[in-house]
């Protein structure tokens, strides 16, 4: 159910990111989702890849600085206020919502939004336990 | 171990009546064969014949390392050059390089130092000595090189530079010890791991580094990763170059400086006055047997205290303390005296902070703004902006609490600041500088 999530630390320099891609792109890696995070001096490139054990190996080998993060991805019906829903779920839970980002592609009638948590787990068992679509890992990867 | 146990040992009324007779003959010898000494002292209207007591020693005026600059090349050397069998100059690393020459004696004499100095290192004949000191104009590996011979063991002449070579040397020569700055040895132990060397596991038992300032929770690192003993040594080659006081393996606290050879004093360096015994002050030191271009109260600019206590090694030599800086390195932040040394301190502190970083210092009108560079690492790099936040504020927080001075924390991917093979560069000034 958890997706693996990459993180990488960049440097505000021009043409960082197009080495992290070209790495990516060279070893036929495929960046499923990805959100930028930055600050004025550095900035946080979040991927979802096909295959995220090569893509660390790979990135590590180029020197980047590189960690996994447990992320999960959930089905949010693609209408007016479905995203509400599952953040009031969350909130009734007390589980935080660190950051998140869409994936682009849908998946069926939903769109796909990525979830970093405080606590995984917690938010896992009260997303099911309200009948919250979350996708499983394969079916992220693949979209 | 002991190399000289007459001389390193000998009662300290013993050492001080040799060296007052020593400093009597250098003060004579300086008065008669430099025109440079003979004119200072006049200047202060002192004779040599006046130098009745250590105390006197105060009398003497200073020598700076722009006389030596201005006596440029041979200004100062004592003896007609046909007795000086070698010449070295200075690294540089603050102007124009300043020469020294040495007579055969002065050679024989650095040797046994040197020896003395591997010696209290716990190093003997048995060991084959790593020297990644650079050889040439440097002091560092020709002195570390003699005193290594003498004291019997296999010496590597290594030289700076080619690290990966350096690593497959040490792993197949079976190095046991390494000697070179105390920044190389973190290097050389970081370029190990990319290799996929375990360089814990290798035969490596001690390290004898210096050239550079370096802090407790830096030989504690060093001593971790590399799995051996660090031990701290002090040279300038004003005075001599590696070999002028190294801790012993015994106490690892504080550098016994050759008593027998130089005369250490403390003084404030604003004023030129001596400082009591234990106060910190700059280093300055009187060499009291050197032949080619013996110095007077020649002030190092580093920065440090005496410890006149016995040491539990059995000699009975001053110790100075870690150098806490070298007053050239001194940073002048918005009035605020900085030193690298107190900064990498506070990155040491900080949990998986590595110990690579870089001070930039610019001007942004009439105001200093100073920017320390740390490189983020795994352990230290999170996918959350407001941890990586925490980080720098955690840092910035830390240098304002034990400075005073707020500074701009930049955080850069790892490997970017520049790796040295001698000594480390850690401050870009970039200052107008007001002539």
């Amino acid at each position: 159910m958890k997706v693996e999530q990459i993180s990488i630390f960049i440097e505000n320099k021009s043409g960082r990111l197009a080495e992290v891609t070209g790495v990516l792109g060279e070893n036929s890696i495929n960046i499923r989702a990805l959100s930028l995070a930055d600050t004025s001096d550095f900035g946080i490139l979040r991927l979802i890849v096909d295959d995220s054990e090569k893509a660390l190996k790979v990135l590590r080998e180029q020197q980047f600085t590189v960690s996994i993060t447990h992320v999960i991805g959930v089905a949010v019906s693609d209408s007016p206020g479905g995203l509400t829903t599952i953040l009031q779920i969350l909130d009734k839970n007390n589980v935080n919502v660190e950051y998140m980002y869409a994936f682009v592609e849908r998946s069926g009638d939903n769109a796909v939004i990525i979830f970093r948590f405080d606590d995984i787990d917690e938010a896992i068992s009260a997303l099911s336990k309200n009948g919250v679509k979350i996708l499983p890992s394969k079916r992220i990867t693949t979209i | 171990m002991i190399w000289n146990d007459d001389f390193e040992t000998l009662p300290r009324e013993a050492l001080e009546s040799l060296q007052l007779k020593r400093l009597q003959q250098t003060v004579e010898k300086v008065y008669a064969a430099v025109p440079f000494y003979q004119k200072s002292f006049d200047n202060c209207g002192i004779k040599p014949a006046d130098i009745k007591s250590l105390n006197d020693l105060q009398k003497l005026p200073f020598t700076l390392k722009q006389d030596m600059r201005d006596s440029y090349p041979y200004g100062l050397f004592a003896v007609p050059l046909e007795q000086i069998v070698r010449i070295h100059a200075s690294s540089g690393t603050t102007g124009k390089p300043t020469v020294v020459g040495y007579s055969r004696r002065d050679i024989d004499n650095w040797t046994e130092l040197m020896a003395r100095s591997f010696a209290a290192a716990g190093t003997d004949r048995g060991d084959i000595i790593h020297n990644a000191y650079g050889y040439g104009l440097f002091t560092g590996g020709l002195g570390a090189h003699y005193g290594a011979e003498r004291v019997g063991a296999s010496v590597i002449p290594m030289s700076g530079g080619n690290t990966k070579k350096q690593l497959m040397i040490m792993q197949d020569f079976g190095s046991t010890v390494l000697t070179c700055t105390p920044s190389y040895s973190l290097y050389l132990a970081e370029v190990a791991a990319e290799e996929g060397i375990d360089i814990r596991k290798l035969k490596l038992k001690v390290g004898i580094l210096g050239a550079e300032p370096w802090s407790e929770k830096m030989r504690q690192e060093i001593e971790a990763k590399l799995n051996i003993k660090a031990i701290d040594i002090y040279g300038l080659s004003e005075i001599l170059g590696p070999g002028v006081g190294i801790e012993c393996i015994e106490a690892q606290n504080g550098l016994h400086i050759w008593e027998d050879h130089f005369i250490p004093e403390i003084i404030n360096p604003e004023t030129g006055e001596v400082l009591p015994d234990g106060e910190k002050g700059e280093l300055v030191i009187t060499t009291i047997t050197k032949e080619g271009i013996p110095l007077i109260r020649y002030r190092t600019r580093d920065i440090t205290r005496l410890i006149k206590e016995p040491c539990i090694c059995g000699r009975t030599h001053a110790r100075i303390e870690r150098l806490s800086g070298r007053s050239d390195d001194m940073l002048i932040i918005r009035g605020v005296n900085v030193f690298p040394s107190q900064i990498e301190s506070v990155l040491f502190n900080i949990e998986g902070v590595e110990p690579h970083y870089q001070l930039i210092v610019e001007r942004d009108g009439n105001l200093d703004t100073l920017e320390v560079q740390v490189e983020v690492n795994e352990q230290t790099f999170s996918d959350e902006i407001k941890i990586l936040q925490g980080l720098s504020n955690k840092i910035k927080k830390d240098i304002k609490d034990l400075l005073g001075v707020t500074c701009k924390v930049r955080l850069v991917e790892p490997k970017t600041i520049t790796r040295s093979e001698g000594k480390a560069k850690r401050v870009i000034d970039n200052r107008q500088k007001e002539s």
